[in-house]
């Protein structure tokens, strides 16, 4: 059984169809690769998975639990977390505040409010263990409005994962990081734990093919191919549409 | 801030010793206690100023936290207001002090009510949503006069004495340790919430409700709850006025309440706890000597000063409070130090 599954999913603005009857699984453990031109309905698809948009038709399974209705905060407690293509962190908090909050609420210490934060070592100790598998450690107390871009860049998977996701969305996670910082990510990212299941979504083929065991290719809101890298690769439809000189090259 | 490397145990040891109470914190409360002894003679106003500066903690709350905006607390300063004189009068509750608890939870459950109204839109409905719940509650209290008094304000309330000792005396006196111990306990309460994972929440939804609902967190729920709590303590002000006052009038809803309480907030600033405390002092002693000098156009001089306040910028001004906070620091620092240098 996949743990995420899109039935026939569907979505619409006014006349526009920015999802058409996608069907897409995604095996446990997968890392399984999102891609398609710019248009293609992404980012539109992952804010239906994790609920910022609601579905015209079509379903979402999660883990074997149908999960369209629930809010986007209802699915991370069931286990899928993302991360946002333009960074979305809390500017005036420090990465220990921004992954205590995540840690604490993941814990149902969220409405804890006689307590301090990190008054419990569960929680001080998943601080420190994803800062350093963030390799934030020496940024820990810095405002996140002043980190470098490569450093928000990080905590911003962090944070997801420190929502401890069955299932995590990448959306575009080595976007504008400047070269000599995306070593570090890309690290980072191959080293995530192999039960968390990877959806990543991306433009750069050279992590899309290092990375993914499988993946899916959008076009005009409708999934074209998907397939294992090699013969996504091979596929003359996707090079038609996408990816022909970058392959060829 | 130190950029040090956070050992296993020095992350939970870190956010314990951020959340202490600091030097300046302590001497703030000791000397605001202290006035009860220095000043007999200035305990009305001071008595106002603790009011005020309860009302603006409450603001500060949601403003500086949950970054809600309000141009409408005087709704919930109202209700309780009204309430705790009506439960006074017709002798309801005579020991004052559960008066005061119950009018806090009549602001709060008003502000429960209304907080639907407050979980979407942008600053500028909220302000205007919020101005509207108070303007209609004024309204409604001045058209049930029978209840209310109308204009004429609340007569013959008439609070008993605190445990039964406690006479609320004509100088004040009763009335102002009253209030300053009542700021006390919701400053207190108010400090716990802000440095709990709860209060840590409230600031990620200020930041960014969007990737607050992507790391879990029920946005809607959590506004509720704070607004309800923000209105509760703006409840306890608004009944400690008319407990001290034994009045109360149809100016409890007015619009230039809450529109002070946002003065008092850009001039002690938002987000730190003390802005409404400091704001509410410097306010309130501000009108009282421009007052003494030009009792006609004393407003002019307060705006002024606004005015003076904006332009040479919040940024700057907190600039010149940090600059004096760490210079505290340090001298608290060495005098820590010195002894244990000698001793050792």
């Amino acid at each position: 059984m996949p743990i995420l599954e899109t039935i026939d999913l569907e979505k619409r603005f006014g006349g526009v169809t920015a999802a058409h009857g996608v069907s897409l699984a995604i095996e446990k453990g997968a890392r399984h690769a999102l891609i398609g031109p710019n248009g293609a309905g992404k980012t539109t698809l992952i804010n239906l998975l994790t609920g910022v948009l609601k579905p015209t038709a079509g379903s979402i399974m999660l883990d074997g639990r149908d999960i369209t209705a629930l809010a986007p905060y209802q699915r991370v407690r069931l286990g899928m977390a993302r991360t946002f293509q333009i960074n979305q962190l809390f500017s005036d908090l420090t990465p220990l505040e921004t992954i205590g909050l995540a840690v604490s609420e993941r814990l149902g210490l969220g409405t804890d409010w006689w307590r301090l934060v990190g008054s419990k070592p569960a929680v001080t100790d998943e601080i420190v263990e994803i800062g350093e598998r963030f390799r934030l450690t020496d940024v820990m107390h810095e405002r996140t409005a002043i980190l470098p871009y490569g450093k928000q860049r990080l905590l911003e998977i962090a944070l997801a994962f420190a929502c401890r996701p069955h299932v995590l969305l990448l959306d575009e996670p080595a976007a504008g990081v400047p070269d000599a910082e995306r070593h570090e990510l890309l690290a980072t990212i191959a080293a995530l734990p192999e039960d968390v299941t990877v959806l990543l979504i991306e433009h750069d083929m050279d992590l899309v093919f290092s990375f993914a065991d499988r993946i899916s290719v959008l076009v005009n809101g409708g999934l074209l191919v998907e397939g294992a890298p090699e013969d996504v690769a091979r596929d003359p439809r996707v090079k038609a549409v996408y990816l022909g000189e970058e392959l060829d090259a | 801030m130190s950029a040090m490397v956070p050992a296993t145990d020095g992350v939970g040891a870190f956010l314990a010793r951020r959340a202490r109470w600091s030097p300046l914190e302590i001497a703030f409360w000791v000397f605001a206690f202290a006035t009860i002894w220095l000043f007999p003679g200035k305990h009305l106003i001071l008595t106002e100023t603790a009011i005020l500066a309860l009302f603006a903690l409450s603001l500060d709350l949601i403003l500086g936290y949950a970054g809600i905006i309000s141009l409408g607390q005087a709704a919930f300063f109202g209700v309780a207001g009204y309430f705790s004189g009506l439960v006074a009068k017709y002798g309801i509750v005579n020991e004052p002090i559960i008066a005061l608890l119950l009018s806090g939870l009549v602001a709060a459950a008003l502000g429960f009510v209304t907080s639907v109204l407050v979980l979407r839109g942008s600053d500028l409905t909220r302000l205007m949503v919020t101005l509207g719940v108070a303007l209609m509650l004024g309204e409604l209290a001045n058209r049930y006069s029978n209840i209310t008094g109308g204009a004429d304000g609340l007569q013959g309330v008439t609070i008993a004495p605190i445990f039964g000792v406690f006479r609320f005396d004509m100088f004040g006196h009763t009335g102002y340790v009253y209030c300053l111990i009542a700021l006390f306990v919701c400053f207190v309460i108010v400090r716990r919430i802000v440095y709990s994972p709860f209060g840590l929440s409230l600031r990620s939804l200020k930041g960014n409700t969007l990737r607050a609902s992507a790391i879990g967190i029920p946005v809607n729920r959590r506004l509720v709850a704070v607004y309800t709590v923000s209105a509760g303590i703006a409840g306890i002000a608004g009944a400690l006025l008319t407990q001290t006052t034994a009045f109360c009038s149809l100016d409890v809803f007015s619009l230039e309440r809450s529109a002070d309480l946002l003065l008092v907030l850009i001039i002690g600033g938002t987000g730190y706890l003390y802005g409404g405390l400091i704001g509410a002092v410097i306010y309130k002693f501000l009108q009282d000597w421009i007052a003494s000098l030009t009792p006609q156009y004393w407003q002019f001089w307060i705006g002024l000063v606004l005015v003076a306040i904006v332009l040479v910028g919040r940024e700057r001004v907190d600039g010149w409070i940090t600059a004096l906070r760490v210079a505290i620091a340090r001298l608290g620092a060495r005098l820590v130090t010195r002894p244990a240098a000698l001793g050792s």
